[in-house]
């Protein structure tokens, strides 16, 4: 416990110095959905994000995205310093919408997913994954 | 919650439900010191299938004493509710008799008073006796263990678990599931698996590689009992990465995965369960939502958050059931199963009272064969201590005081911080502390005691990261640990307040200043989850400094102040 995992070193000898990391703005998510959707119009639901509630490791967070029936899915992490993590295309062939990579995540925040749906709408999905510095179990 | 009744009836959707608690029906026979082994097993046999549950005994072998909480705080939606109802209000709301067996085995009030009446808890030879008498009644009774089983004694460490798989192994426990098991380390699990013989579950093991389930470990199990095919599906803690040194099972990955849970439950129950069981090391809260939210659950064996529960607690059609910890209890449940479905319950939470209850010799002889290579290194006495020690309860126990004393005193720091575990047994004030019961309240396998020095602004941030894990009002967002506890700061702490925002008036408080959040201040404290971290063991920080003082006696700890109840 203790210790933001893999940014601290306690017990080290060394002074442990907390780490403050940046934020995006609000804007800047804004902006890149709006860079993505042109502008239109994003209703809730259709998407499916999967995600721990809580990261076991804040630099790899296994997140997995599901929008059946998208062509495209952009996936940003609205609380890192900038907000963009991938663009995922399905083309024709592909069986199924869904993509699933890691993403480090530099505290708690929503993983928000924004997809584009082959009818030219676009669907928004989030969720929320907690990066803590750790508790300690019973 | 279920009403006390003699009989009760709780009719569930189309099915009549109905269950009995047994657990009040001696007490008026206890306040009369007049408790037997009969009474406490006395039990009318129902049904067609009997579940025998313990769970986290932390490698407690012998009778100890273990006073229940003062503190267990409930925020949100299970604000007031089982678990979270402590002291007087558990004694009125389950309707115990004051000074009774029951209320002294349940709550903490009273607690030396009653201990010197009613005397120590738990010892697997005890539990032995309850389990044999048990399959006397119904042989094919199922015994299954929820984890937190092979940490947390000296001769655990000593044998790395062996000392208790080979005690549960006796005891005869047919599926498990884990948490502490894997501080042993990912190669002693798997040594240990390898040769148990039965299985090791757990739904939301991983490999953390692919990120897929672990082909390890199984998810569920089956058991065909009383003509009833009974699946059993593991669900490990889930935040053993986070809580726990995940360094030591680098090739594994948990969590809650209740989508998975639901995925299990289709799949046994596509197979023909009639009835499915999840072993858990959830935690209660994390298992009250979980149930909630995943449908076909006959019953959850809960564990983790250490809750002893007289009834069970129901949520649609799944009753939860709480053992309590350290082997202070032992749940038996009757189930009447038919055409596929539960129908009825009768439950008994047996408590485990040491000196009611005849140890079984074959046990007893093998728990002493167990400790011999070690009885002297156990058994010396250390110092004394005039003070009752505990440790159970949200904010610090007079243990944690005096691990914060010891580590601040050795080490010569200002301030002190010790994890907010909930294993450890108590001590009576008089008794005499030995080093194992030291160990009892300190042993693992990442017992560093580190020197170094953090910054009042990050002191801040690390007790409002572990307030979130206990005070979040999202269940799954919690650790089921309790607060870390602090020497030598006092802070106020708000637990209705949101995340970053409970934590107030920190004081360094020997001079009684502000803390600075610029200043660097020197921190000890032990169990970091980092690797390589350096210093003594905290049992020897400890040890030495008991014999320093020689007897301990401690001063009431007001640093807390709690507010947003």
């Amino acid at each position: 416990m203790l210790t933001r995992r893999d940014t601290m070193a306690l017990g080290l000898g060394v002074a442990a110095v907390a780490m403050v990391p940046g934020v995006a703005s609000a804007s800047a998510v804004d902006d890149a959905i709006s860079a993505f959707t042109g502008g239109a119009s994003v209703t809730d639901g259709g998407v499916t994000i999967s995600a721990p509630e809580i990261a076991e490791n804040g630099n790899t967070v296994p997140i997995a995205v599901d929008a059946p029936g998208a062509t495209e899915i952009l996936l940003l992490a609205a609380g890192n310093p900038t907000p963009g993590v991938a663009k995922f295309g399905f083309g024709e062939g592909a069986a199924t919408s869904r993509a699933a990579t890691r993403i480090r995540l530099g505290g708690t925040q929503d993983v928000v997913a924004i997809a584009k749906m082959s009818d030219g709408s676009f669907a928004r999905g989030a969720v929320e994954v907690k990066v803590t510095i750790g508790g300690c179990g019973g | 919650m279920i009403s006390r009744r003699e009989f009760l009836q709780a009719s569930i959707a189309a099915s009549a439900l109905y269950g009995i608690s047994g657990f009040g029906n001696w007490s008026k026979l206890s306040a009369q010191q007049a408790l037997t082994q009969d009474d406490l097993l006395r039990f009318d046999t129902f049904g067609n299938v009997s579940l025998i549950h313990i769970t986290d005994i932390h490698a407690h072998l012998k009778p100890i004493w273990f006073r229940e909480p003062e503190w267990n705080i409930g925020v949100g939606g299970v604000k007031g509710k089982p678990p979270h109802v402590v002291g007087k209000d558990f004694i009125e709301m389950f309707n115990l008799t004051p000074g009774s067996a029951d209320a002294y085995a349940l709550t903490y009030v009273d607690f030396e008073a009653l201990g010197r009446t009613y005397g120590r808890m738990g010892g697997m030879d005890r539990v032995a006796t309850v389990v044999n008498a048990i399959r006397a009644d119904r042989p094919d009774a199922l015994l299954l263990d929820g984890g937190d089983t092979w940490h947390g004694s000296m001769t655990s460490y000593l044998t790395k678990g062996q000392d208790v798989v080979n005690v549960m192994n006796a005891l005869g426990v047919e599926a498990m599931t884990s948490h502490w098991e894997w501080t042993f380390g990912q190669d002693r699990v798997r040594e240990i698996v390898a040769d148990l013989p039965f299985p090791f579950l757990g739904q939301n093991i991983f490999d953390n590689e692919w990120n897929e389930p672990s082909e390890e470990f199984d998810p569920y199990t089956w058991f065909e009992r009383g003509g009833v095919k009974i699946a059993v599906i593991g669900q490990a803690f889930p935040y053993m990465p986070i809580a726990n040194p995940g360094w030591k099972f680098p090739d594994f990955s948990f969590g809650i995965r209740d989508q998975r849970m639901q995925e299990m439950v289709d799949e046994v129950r596509a197979q023909g369960a009639d009835l499915v069981v999840v072993l858990s090391h959830n935690g209660f809260d994390v298992d009250r939502q979980m149930a909630s939210r995943v449908t076909g659950i006959d019953v959850v064996l809960t564990g983790h958050t250490h809750d002893a529960l007289p009834e069970p607690v129901i949520v649609g059609e799944t009753l939860l059931i709480a053992s309590g910890s350290h082997g202070k209890f032992v749940t038996r449940l009757d189930l009447d199963v038919r055409d596929g479905r539960m129908m009825g319950f009768r439950h008994k939470l047996i408590p485990i009272f040491a000196d009611v209850i005849a140890p079984d010799p074959e046990m007893a002889a093998l728990i002493d064969n167990e400790r011999a290579p070690y009885k002297d290194q156990l058994e010396e006495v250390i110092g004394h201590t005039d003070s009752l020690l505990y440790r159970r309860g949200n904010f610090n126990g007079t243990w944690d005081d005096l691990i914060c004393e010891a580590i601040m005193e050795e080490r010569d720091t200002e301030i002190a911080m010790s994890p907010g575990v909930r294993w450890g047994a108590s001590l009576l004030p008089g008794d005499a502390i030995t080093r194992e019961d030291i160990h009892s309240v300190t042993s693992m396998t990442y017992g560093e005691c580190y020197r170094t020095e953090m910054t009042g602004d990050f002191l801040k941030v690390v007790l409002e990261d572990v307030a979130d894990n206990i005070f979040n009002p999202d269940p799954y967002f919690q650790q089921g640990g309790d607060m870390v506890r602090i020497g030598g700061l006092g802070y106020r702490v708000d637990v209705s307040a949101p995340v970053n925002q409970r934590i107030s008036d920190m004081t360094l408080l020997s001079t009684g200043e502000a803390i600075d959040p610029a200043r660097n201040y020197v921190v000890g404290g032990w169990a970091s989850v980092n690797p390589e971290t350096e210093g003594p063991q905290i049992w020897d920080v400890v040890e030495n400094h008991i014999r320093k003082i020689g007897r301990v006696a401690l001063e009431p700890n007001t640093s807390v102040q709690v507010t947003g109840l």
